[in-house]
């Protein structure tokens, strides 16, 4: 299946998002930029927490969204990664009513339409 | 050097107007503005103008008249108004000029904002993992303020309800009707916590102002209401803004919090001076934040002063007077100034049965993506 986009995660059974790391102020972002010689490319830990969450409840435009025509509520949320960085995802497998913010979670890929693209999954349930 | 004053204002209802374009909106204010100030446009003498949507503002001179006048666009996203309103102010206060108009106007599909990635400099999984939703941002950050600070979700729910009370009492505003707590918290969910009727929608609407050196304020025997300062600043590291893929851990404070001191610097004055306020309302939780971020009160106090109906028209500091976007709908390029259109009516005792009793000191705060806010304070 084709990624959603290059040099955005590492798939396979233990995903990892590449961010970028400031090599002059240290400061880690996501996704990776373009500028090379500025950013070098890091490894984001692969778990954390729930920092803030929402639920999208109607279907985002499409240009630009892939999702499927169906539509189905999905939940959104900012995930601190250590003390590294606090990166946007989508959640996956989550019970709407369960969310809070503090709630561990570690990232999964998953099929969005054609493509493959990643989220973030309650800890203990498996790929 | 200079005051400026602000002696002319026009307004276009915001809402839905079929078969008007917005730049006509925008020519509508602007003959209104002048017409308010007592002048004709071939006395303007520096224009500044923008739409988000609805075209380049200095076409507008083949309706007004082919003066000569330099029209400069200014294209600022949200900010659009608060940085045309900004031009207009520096040219007078550089000495110029003695007549400056500021106009800002607009005219949305409806539905929710449909940003394109690249125009945010993002890259496109962005949008189309679903994503790139300024609904989503709004949501996100109200969540965790409400978190870290214990405000409600009937706190969310009093801030709408205030904004259609006001709005039906406003000419200008799209809304028209109050609507009661109960239906606001009980209506579609959106984006969680928010309801539908906690988001403004995109809509349209035209406002100008005609701004004047004190010289020429005196000559044409104004009202006299003073621009005191109007800031405006982009984002500093650490701050939460939208279309924001990733996050500081090491927290800033924003772009309002910023352009708000420069203001109140500028002015000599300070949040407990301010008789009146109107604060970027994009959604009810986003009133709530600004509320701190413009320093009238410490983080997590709104819970109380939204109880006490501080914010209210009788309260002791009303906030978002016409309804506010909630009522007003969010025509980008004329928000920021309907807010200042809305401010100079209060300063002026005319705003009928929404008018704050002996407003003297009035503040408008304009937010918007990707991390912008402009400041003004006008005085009488």
């Amino acid at each position: 299946m084709q990624m959603i986009a290059e040099r955005l995660f590492i798939p396979g059974p233990n995903p990892r998002l590449i961010g970028g790391r400031d090599r002059s102020t240290g400061r880690i972002v996501f996704p990776l930029p373009a500028d090379e010689e500025r950013f070098e490319a890091i490894e984001l830990p692969a778990q954390g927490t729930i920092w803030s969450w929402s639920v999208q409840r109607f279907r985002p435009k499409s240009p630009p969204y892939i999702g499927p025509e169906a539509f189905e509520p999905f939940a959104i949320a900012y995930v601190q990664l250590g003390d590294q960085v606090i990166v946007e995802t989508r959640l996956s497998g989550f019970s709407f009513d369960a969310l809070k913010v503090g709630l561990p979670c570690r990232l999964v890929t998953e099929a969005l339409g054609d493509r493959l693209s990643f989220a973030f999954a309650p800890l203990g349930e498996q790929p | 050097m200079t005051d400026v004053l602000i002696i002319g204002a026009g307004i276009h209802p915001f809402g839905r107007t079929d078969g008007v374009s917005g730049m006509q909106q925008g020519v509508f204010a602007v003959r209104q503005a002048l017409a308010d100030a007592g002048i004709a446009w071939p006395d303007i003498e520096i224009a500044f103008g923008g739409s988000s949507a609805a075209g380049n503002a200095d076409t507008m001179v083949s309706e007004l008249g082919l003066t000569g006048v330099p029209f400069i666009n200014v294209a600022n996203g949200c900010a659009t108004g608060g940085s045309a309103l900004f031009g207009a102010y520096s040219a007078i206060l550089a000495g110029q000029a003695d007549l400056a108009l500021a106009v800002g106007f607009d005219k949305h599909p409806r539905g929710s904002f449909d940003p394109k990635p690249a125009e945010w400099g993002l890259p496109d999984w962005v949008g189309e993992t679903g994503l790139m939703l300024t609904t989503q941002f709004f949501a996100l950050k109200i969540r965790r303020y409400m978190e870290q600070y214990g405000i409600s979700q009937k706190t969310l729910g009093l801030v709408a309800e205030k904004a259609y009370q006001n709005g039906a009492l406003a000419p200008h505003s799209w809304r028209k009707s109050p609507v009661d707590l109960e239906t606001i918290l009980g209506s579609q969910m959106v984006n969680d916590p928010l309801t539908k009727y906690m988001f403004c929608s995109p809509a349209e609407g035209g406002v100008a102002l005609v701004l004047a050196s004190t010289r020429k304020a005196r000559e044409l025997g104004a009202t006299p209401i003073f621009l005191k300062t109007a800031t405006m600043r982009t984002r500093p590291p650490g701050s939460f803004e939208v279309f924001s893929p990733s996050l500081d851990i090491e927290r800033g404070p924003s772009p309002t919090v910023l352009a708000a001191r420069a203001a109140f610097e500028a002015a000599g004055l300070g949040p407990a001076d301010i008789d009146v306020a109107q604060l970027q309302d994009t959604e009810s939780g986003a009133e709530i934040m600004h509320m701190a971020e413009n320093g009238f009160c410490a983080d997590g106090e709104q819970e109380r002063w939204i109880a006490e109906g501080r914010t209210k028209l009788d309260g002791s500091l009303p906030v978002n007077t016409d309804g506010g976007c909630l009522a007003c709908g969010e025509p980008i390029g004329a928000s920021g100034l309907r807010q200042v259109h809305e401010n100079v009516v209060q300063l002026r005792g005319t705003a009928g049965a929404r008018q704050v009793s002996g407003a003297r000191i009035a503040y408008s705060h304009v937010y918007g993506a990707p991390g912008v806010s402009a400041v003004t304070i006008l005085q009488r």
